[in-house]
């Protein structure tokens, strides 16, 4: 019995008008062997078979296959890549395998590609996981991480100990550069954002206030709103997308680079040579950031209530004044203050839990944004609820 | 007419800014070399590749693949030329967010219409070629140094190039996995007709697989023809000699 299949593609307007396609036949001799013919052009540009193709209809009796390139004009890794998958089918069935009648090059590869078997247990399925394991696994995920973040958080705390007592290793000229970094590079930013959420708020207090006439309060909404809570919370914000973000990305490609290592084989804490300066700088330049931002917003609200609601500037100069507390501003300070340490918090865990290639250093920075701004509203509440208690 | 050799240099110059890194290199690389680029450290092999592979354009002077002048043609055709070499760089540049098998499969996906049955076969097979057989599914934060190398030439290997450019082949490797590689570049080249250029400082490599090659002398900034390495070795150049002998001649 003989099969015969003939490649489709036909590229013969494209080649000088020779006939450019497989052709594939198969012929048995004898009652246990099978020889498979392969002529023309066997190319990865060519619609080649399937290795299962060559098998069909053969018969169980079937034991050994033997091949003929006596017609074979043309083959590249296409032509290795169908011969591997019939090589491994034949394993599969217990059929044996003559290569002799294959070109030497086609021997030698297939050769090659077989000198090193394949580890055992290394192969793994790419199966896709179900909705519910998941869910399963992500939140195991996430309490796994929790222990983690607390042994972060008390090797900062023994770094800042070593601080407190002289023993800290880590340079002054990196806490300046990162100083300089993370607070007068980020004055415009904090500016723009604060100016435009100080006008937001001004809009909306004369929008209400203008319903009982008191429009004059919009100074004490704009100043105690901006010194007390959104100052902080706007300059936390725009840190965490800016500095926590660079932070994890930094300490994710020292990571990468086996920086970090170095560190740790060298006997130094990296804890205090690469945490320790971004944490203070964070921690002393945000409530400056912080009080930055609220004139920002003070300042804003004073234009709109002079410029569209009819105020004087005087008037509500004065307003704020009276409005204003000392203990508004240490509240803002100390706001300032906690989430510049929760965003340095989560932008060196991330960077220093950073994997070991660049898709990794990506997650850390998205990762190390995510969770300062989590940090910083869960401890904003806190903070509320606590001056709150407190009566400050 | 003889055919135009399969690669030709002509008067290239390698600078940055001021800063000559070579200059007035010429050679030609003939259809079925393994010609070696070699050089000491910080010579400029790395910078001649780049020049080679279009992603540095020289100071002066050009490349030719089949006659076509590589950096003055137009767009379209260098993106053509492009798709005739597959370059292996020197870690590998592997995608980090790909497996090994989407990494390898993907020039296979952007220039061909295989189905993704045949593409699969095709990868699997060239992993197993450079002995990765079983690791389609790694990433490659997963691999060694090594591991990530040989996928790069599987990689590299995908559309069955023309030619291949091969950045520092066996360095980092043991040396039974530089030795199969090593085999595996001349069995592409005599199964293939591959024309292969590697750029290369292991004389282990130079002296087993070269056919013919160049040194760049980093202290004149220039080139010298050396043709066959294991020839060079004994009768070429005083400064080639002391390179290849490591300081001994």
């Amino acid at each position: 019995m003989v099969w015969v299949f003939r490649g489709i593609l036909n590229l013969s307007l494209l080649h000088n008008n020779v006939e450019k396609k497989w052709r594939l036949d198969t012929r048995r001799i004898g009652d246990d062997l099978l020889e498979v013919s392969c002529a023309g052009r066997w190319c990865l540009d060519q619609n080649l078979p399937a290795a299962e193709i060559t098998l069909a209809g053969a018969g169980d009796d079937l034991r050994r296959l033997s091949f003929n390139t006596a017609q074979l004009s043309a083959w590249d890794t296409g032509f290795l890549a169908f011969l591997r998958g019939l090589c491994k089918l034949c394993a599969e069935r217990g059929l044996s395998i003559d290569q002799e009648g294959l070109p030497r090059g086609v021997r030698h590869l297939l050769a090659m590609a077989a000198a090193v078997p394949e580890q055992k247990g290394v192969r793994r399925g790419n199966g896709r996981q179900s909705l519910v394991s998941q869910v399963g696994a992500a939140t195991v995920a996430f309490f796994r991480g929790v222990p983690e973040m607390l042994h972060f958080l008390g090797e900062i705390t023994v770094s800042f100990g070593r601080l407190l007592s002289g023993r800290a290793r880590f340079r002054l000229s990196d806490l300046w550069w990162e100083i300089e970094e993370v607070g007068p590079r980020a004055v415009a930013i904090v500016s723009v954002i604060s100016f435009l959420v100080g006008l937001i708020l001004a809009y909306l207090g004369a929008d209400q206030l203008r319903l009982v006439g008191a429009q004059i309060f919009i100074a004490d909404l704009v100043a105690i709103g901006m010194v007390r809570e959104v100052g902080a919370l706007m300059t936390g914000i725009i840190i965490a997308g800016r500095t926590g973000a660079s932070f994890a990305a930094q300490l994710g490609t020292m990571q990468v680079n086996e920086e970090i290592d170095a560190f740790k084989t060298l006997g130094i804490s990296p804890i205090d040579f690469l945490v320790l300066p971004r944490m203070l700088a964070l921690i002393l330049m945000v409530p400056l950031l912080t009080l930055y931002a609220s004139f920002v917003g003070m300042l804003a609200g004073m234009l709109v209530s002079v410029a569209i609601f009819d105020i004087g500037m005087f008037e509500y100069y004065t307003e704020t004044l009276r409005a204003l507390e000392i203990k508004h501003f240490l509240v803002g300070l100390a706001k300032g203050s906690v989430y510049g340490a929760m965003v340095a918090y989560a932008g060196c865990l991330r960077g220093m839990q950073c994997g070991r290639s660049a898709e990794s250093v990506g997650e850390a920075a998205t990762s190390a944004v995510v969770t300062g701004i989590l940090l910083i509203t869960i401890t904003a509440s806190l903070m509320t609820i606590i001056f709150y208690r407190l009566g400050i | 007419m003889a055919a135009a050799p399969h690669i030709e240099i002509r008067d290239l110059t390698m600078a940055y800014g001021e800063f000559v890194i070579q200059h007035d290199l010429n050679f030609v690389v003939n259809k079925g070399d393994i010609f070696v680029v070699m050089g000491g450290n910080g010579c400029g092999k790395t910078t001649l590749m780049r020049a080679l592979i279009g992603l540095q354009r020289p100071a002066r002077g050009t490349v030719f693949y089949s006659g076509e002048d590589f950096w003055n043609v137009p767009p379209e055709q260098q993106a053509r030329l492009k798709r005739r070499l597959g370059i292996m760089f020197q870690g590998g540049a592997l995608w980090s967010s790909l497996t090994l098998a989407e990494n390898v499969a993907l020039p296979l996906k952007e220039y061909t219409d295989l189905p993704a049955r045949r593409i699969a076969g095709i990868v699997s097979f060239k992993l197993a070629l450079v002995g990765l057989a079983g690791f389609e599914e790694f990433y490659p934060a997963e691999l060694s140094g090594g591991m990530k190398k040989r996928a790069g030439l599987a990689r590299a290997m995908a559309l069955d190039p023309d030619i291949l450019v091969i950045d520092e082949p066996s360095s980092g490797l043991d040396p039974l996995t530089a030795r199969r590689l090593d085999d595996l570049i001349l069995e592409l080249r005599d199964s293939l007709g591959t024309t292969i250029v590697v750029i290369t400082h292991e004389l282990a490599s130079i002296l087993g697989i070269g056919t013919n090659s160049v040194f760049l002398d980093s202290e004149n900034h220039t080139m010298i023809n050396t043709g066959n390495p294991r020839e060079a070795v004994v009768s070429g150049d005083a400064r080639v000699r002391h390179f290849l002998t490591r300081g001994a001649a």
